[in-house]
């Protein structure tokens, strides 16, 4: 039977049937394509995420720290990735085995980690921080559930307690928190950037999409510090400061050509590298933040005037007997009466009632101007937290007698860096130089503070300061010339001086025909027996400037011979 | 007309190849490359870490004290030292 005849064709069917069933097709298609259209082109982006999110990721780009090198390029502070340990104590699933091994891995015992895993927090605990990377990858192929990982950084300082006031160091998430790491953290920090790829079913990146956010690799910082000379000044300060049983100590080397700072420590120190049991005197770089009344160090500022003005000459005589001198209610005393001197000799004898006398006839207000000028009484910028100003109270309130005793470094404070830079205007020819923490390859000019003569005058008489016969033999050096000043003061304490507490100092440059480095040393309360400036803080400064030089290869100025001492019992005591 | 047709077609199932495989290519040279760009970035880190332990152990206060130690070495003092003149090259 053909298929035309079969009887099932027979009946014939009113025509709107057929039409209704085409009219329930068509309607059917235009809401399809209308609800295409719809997802297509008006409500595109939710299906557009669902189609990314099953191949497109995010992904973070680490970026490091910058390090800090020394002048020659040595590493000082490098950040270096480490890996923690976190867990989810509730997903924890651990067999003893694996307890055991993990035990081992971390070097932890095994009940710490049962503690840590049983601790209050149920839905995070650190189990380990900063671990090598090495160990991560031996504890993450336990593939221990509930688990996790994360990368962080770490900074570790390979100077140690060496370095540790100039570099400071970072806090949590590698942020500066002292020192060079704070006052130069923008530059130093990283910033992480992130980018968009496409991964595969392997988790191979196949596709670049874009990038985010670019990431910034710190920048590194390349400071003005030598580390050979930085080490012998933190090793000999701290064999002084041991020596004299000591309550701290501070050491400061400047270039003079360039106003660069070589070297700079402090005792008491701390390893940066193992903060546990830090307490805020070992974080105190005191060469920068603290002020102290320096002494005599200061009468070549006021001589320095005198000549500078043509008050007085080298030569001038002034009469120094008997030994003190009453202005108003005060005596100005010196240790050991000194009779009818010259004005060289004031500073090599270090003569108190010489140098109140040289102060009282020039006018209050020259004197604060050139102190002013060395930069006392302003912090020197650098950068570095907490700098001290010092302190230069207004001339217009000074006393006669206050005008006297600044002269010899009383009534008037400074940093041991201030006190340093200001001997930079006797190293070069009356220019006062810039500081720099960061390395510096020409020559700096400076800002004229005194005349190129008088500032020969002085180096010449701090030259005979510390031969026999001035107050700091034991600063000399075989083979250069020196050129140096002795401080002696006593401490301030409760509004007074007090009686038996001293602060020794000693600054000074060579080798004196051309000045190359500037060294300043303070020693706070000396109390071995010794305390003037010329036994406890000359030697120190000696034997960082007989290495210094050497390690820079200055060319000696001065024959080979061994230095000439005073005979036992005839040393110049300064007067305190 | 129709032999067109068929050239055409023969070549645009071609580049429909060509475009296949260069995509792939491409992915796995990206593959390759991000291999090689993670391999610096382990590199630049163990260069940190050496550079470190450089540092740590070329420290002048150990290089002194182990010389002082085992050696028995010292610097010598300016008294047992002499400065020669370099002569002009």
């Amino acid at each position: 039977m053909k298929f035309a005849e079969s009887p099932v064709l027979a009946p014939r069917f009113p025509l709107w049937r057929s039409r209704f069933v085409l009219a329930l097709f068509a309607v059917g298609f235009a809401v399809l394509a209308g609800r295409a259209v719809y997802l297509q082109a008006f409500n595109d982006e939710f299906l557009q995420a669902k189609g990314e999110s099953r191949y497109s990721r995010v992904i973070e780009i680490p970026a490091n720290r910058g390090r800090i090198l020394d002048r020659n390029g040595e590493a000082l502070a490098v950040s270096t990735p480490v890996k923690s340990i976190w867990a989810i104590p509730d997903d924890v699933v651990m067999n003893a085995q694996q307890l055991g091994r993990l035990a081992e891995l971390l070097e932890m015992p095994k009940d710490e980690i049962r503690k840590r895993l049983a601790g209050a927090e149920r839905d995070f605990t650190y189990v380990k921080r900063q671990i090598p990377p090495a160990t991560a990858d031996a504890v993450a192929a336990l593939k221990v559930p509930g688990l996790h990982q994360s990368r962080e950084y770490r900074r570790y300082y390979p100077g140690g307690e060496v370095m540790a006031h100039v570099l400071g160091f970072t806090g949590a998430a590698d942020v500066g928190q002292e020192g060079i790491e704070l006052a130069y953290q923008a530059h130093l920090a990283g910033k992480p950037g992130s980018r968009r790829v496409i991964k595969d079913r392997l988790g191979h990146i196949v596709e670049d999409v874009g990038s985010i956010r670019e990431a910034q690799e710190g920048k590194d910082v390349r400071l003005a510090l030598d580390s050979r000379i930085q080490s012998l000044a933190y090793g000999q300060l701290r064999a002084t400061v041991e020596q004299h049983r000591a309550r701290g100590g501070g050491i400061v080397v400047l270039d003079a050509s360039t106003g660069e700072i070589l070297a700079l420590a402090n005792l008491p120190a701390y390893n940066p590298n193992n903060r546990a049991k830090l307490v805020g005197s070992q974080l105190r770089n005191r060469a920068v933040t603290d002020e102290f009344e320096p002494g005599s160090t200061l009468k070549p500022f006021t001589v320095a005037l005198a000549l500078d003005r043509g008050k007085v000459k080298p030569t001038t005589v002034i009469q120094t007997a008997p030994g003190s001198l009453t202005i108003g209610s005060a005596t100005i005393r010196d240790a050991h009466p000194g009779g009818a001197m010259t004005v060289e000799q004031v500073i090599q004898k270090s003569s108190n009632v010489g140098s109140a006398k040289i102060a009282l006839g020039l006018p209050p207000a020259e004197m604060w101007e050139l102190f002013a000028d060395v930069g006392f009484g302003t912090a020197p910028r650098l950068g570095f937290p907490g700098e001290a100003n010092g302190k230069l109270r207004p001339f217009k309130t000074w006393k006669p007698v206050e005008q006297a005793t600044m002269s010899y470094g009383h009534g008037i404070a400074v940093s041991l860096l201030q006190l340093a830079r200001a001997y930079t205007i006797f190293a070069r020819d009356g220019e006062l130089a810039p500081l720099s923490l960061l390395r510096v390859d020409m020559p700096v000019a400076g800002r004229t503070v005194l005349s190129p003569a008088t500032a020969r005058d002085v180096r010449r008489m701090l030259e005979m300061a510390v031969q026999p016969g001035g107050t700091a033999p034991l600063a000399q050096i075989m083979g250069y010339r020196v050129a140096g000043k002795t401080g002696t003061a006593h401490k301030l304490e409760h509004g007074g001086y007090a009686p038996d507490k001293y602060v020794s100092s000693f600054v000074g440059f060579a080798p004196a025909s051309q000045p190359r480095l500037v060294i300043a040393v303070m020693i706070d309360e000396p109390s071995a027996g010794k305390y003037y400036g010329g036994q406890v803080a000359a030697p120190l400064f000696a034997k960082v400037m007989e290495g210094s030089l050497r390690a820079l290869g200055v060319p000696p100025d001065a024959p080979m011979k061994p230095v000439e001492l005073p005979p036992a019992g005839a040393e110049v005591k300064e007067s305190v | 007309m129709t032999r067109l047709s068929l050239l055409l077609l023969a070549a645009l199932a071609l580049c429909a190849v060509g475009l296949v495989t260069s995509q792939h290519q491409a992915r796995k040279l990206f593959v390759e490359l991000e291999r090689e760009h993670a391999r610096a970035r382990a590199l630049d880190v163990e260069w940190g870490q050496l550079q470190l332990e450089l540092s740590t152990w070329g420290l002048h206060s150990r290089v002194e004290r182990l010389a002082a130690a085992r050696l028995g070495l010292r610097a010598p003092d300016a008294r047992r030292t002499r400065i020669v003149e370099h002569p002009a090259p």
